[in-house]
């Protein structure tokens, strides 16, 4: 059965609403980065599909994602199927009306929930279009962004964020106070993690990446400026994003704000700083791109911790998050052959899984971190092949790459028939013919 | 090779499951979760070797 969770006062309501109308600055700091980790050549099909991404993931999730995910108490069917397993009950599916049918009458902070999740679903549908850059087909990016929307998204969240059996980990088991991911960081950045991953494993790296003789071709982002302002932008949405969640789901008081808040820069400047001086060290200068990837995963970090953490731990965290991104980037480029132009994998995935661990080790509640590992361990075991199984179906209908042309002239041409650059001479790289 | 290792991670999802149906004590509990969680460690160092693998026969 559904929770019922503590009435929220007018204010916090109105703050949360206000905060949550902000939060659409970390999905466009996202997209400017993605873009400008991109090829020049491909930089308006990628801004393109990350809108287009925005928009079929809001239908999607309208239509039936916010059914599966069943976060409307009072509504009929809201209480979800419940299979009874060990003599406990394990709430693992949604039954909420299509169509968004009841929001109207639907309590306020039901219907705050179902906004939340509306805009994590379009952050989590990003994150593989940005690692699919230079060669993902604009409509194989949306039928994977539906494909989350509808099946994958709705179902993690309804187990964390509605009521679901990961939520009723700390009520059924002792353990906490069950799963915790206040901002997304499980549900958003590791979902999207993985399924970059998957599009990656799927799609196979860009021409040229992996010659036959030597090691990967560096394809460097085309365009810093875009990179280093959308981590701006992002602070902004990932503040928003962080205190709507401690509000929403953790029900947190006002006066818990600002420590939240100052946990979130915290973390990204901690990450910022130490890659700064990892890359600096490393390569005798500071590497832009890697930094603005260290400070993107000290925010994702937060999502997880930042509501539940003091300043301290959480300057530990992002210093930790800081020192393993650009180790990590160069371990899955140079070691494993995974060609991620985003860098999602490691800031993503692994900056969520580093966040959701350290909610569990610094939460005062005992069998906190026993709570966090069985959340890792369903987004490792169950999320990710899911995931992949599903976006492989749709690569056999529907291909995700595009042809050899397409890569060769780019996909702004390709798929666009035009540029974002027009004034600017397309340089086609004479070694793919 | 790389399906065979997207396989064997299920299997540690529901050992993790299996450990908070089966065990009521702390102890159990923990270590059958953290087996849970090698066994989709496992699972996905053979999916990731199975995707060099294929990846060492394909390079461009």
């Amino acid at each position: 059965m559904t929770p019922i969770a503590p009435a929220m006062t007018d204010t916090a309501f109105a703050l949360a609403l206000a905060l949550l109308l902000m939060a659409p600055l970390a999905i466009a700091g996202v997209a400017l980065i993605n873009t400008g980790l991109g090829r020049s050549r491909s930089a308006a099909q990628a801004l393109l599909g990350n809108l287009a991404i925005v928009a079929v993931t809001a239908i999607v999730f309208a239509l039936v994602g916010a059914s599966v995910a069943g976060n409307l108490p009072g509504t009929p069917g809201s209480e979800g199927h419940i299979l009874h397993l060990g003599a406990k009950p394990w709430n693992w599916l949604g039954a909420g009306p299509f169509l968004l049918g009841g929001l109207g009458v639907a309590p306020a902070q039901a219907q705050l929930a179902l906004l939340f999740e509306f805009l994590a679903v379009a952050m989590a549908a990003l994150i593989p279009w940005g690692s699919g850059a230079d060669r993902f087909r604009l409509t194989a990016g949306c039928a994977a962004a539906a494909i989350l929307a509808a099946i994958v998204f709705p179902l993690f969240a309804h187990w964390v964020w509605a009521g679901g059996w990961l939520s009723q980990l700390g009520v059924n088991f002792s353990l906490g106070a069950g799963f915790l991911d206040p901002g997304g960081a499980a549900a958003v950045h590791v979902l999207g993690g993985f399924s970059a991953l998957a599009v990656i494993w799927i799609a196979g790296p860009r021409k040229g990446k992996f010659p036959k003789e030597g090691f990967a071709t560096a394809l460097p982002g085309h365009n810093a400026v875009y990179i280093l302002f959308g981590c701006m932008i992002s602070l902004v949405g990932w503040l928003a994003w962080n205190l709507a969640g401690a509000l929403v789901w953790l029900h947190a008081p006002l006066a818990a704000l600002p420590v939240t808040a100052i946990n979130t820069v915290l973390s990204a400047s901690a990450a910022l700083v130490a890659t700064f001086a990892v890359t600096r060290v490393r390569f005798g200068k500071p590497d832009a791109s890697l930094c603005a990837n260290a400070w993107l995963a000290g925010l994702v970090a937060s999502s997880a911790c930042a509501a539940l953490v003091t300043p301290g731990q959480s300057l530990a965290v992002g210093f930790i998050a800081g020192i393993a991104t650009p180790l990590l980037v160069e371990l899955l480029e140079l070691a494993v052959s995974i060609d991620d132009p985003s860098g999602a994998i490691t800031v993503h995935a692994a900056g969520g899984l580093l966040g959701l661990l350290a909610a569990g080790i610094f939460a005062p509640q005992q069998g906190q971190l026993v709570a966090q590992l069985v959340g890792i361990a369903t987004l490792l075991g169950f999320v990710f092949p899911l995931v992949y199984l599903l976006f492989w179906l749709v690569n056999r209908v529907h291909p995700f790459r595009a042809d050899a042309d397409g890569e060769r002239i780019g996909m702004d041409l390709h798929e666009l028939g035009g540029g974002a650059y027009p004034e600017f001479v397309i340089h086609r790289d004479e070694s793919y013919r | 090779m790389k399906y065979a290792g997207l396989l064997v991670m299920p299997a540690g999802f529901f050992l993790s499951i299996a450990a908070l149906a089966l065990f009521p004590a702390p102890a159990p509990r923990v270590a059958f979760v953290l087996c849970g969680l090698g066994v989709e460690a496992l699972g996905l160092v053979v999916a990731v070797r199975g995707h060099m693998e294929a990846r060492g026969e394909g390079r461009s």
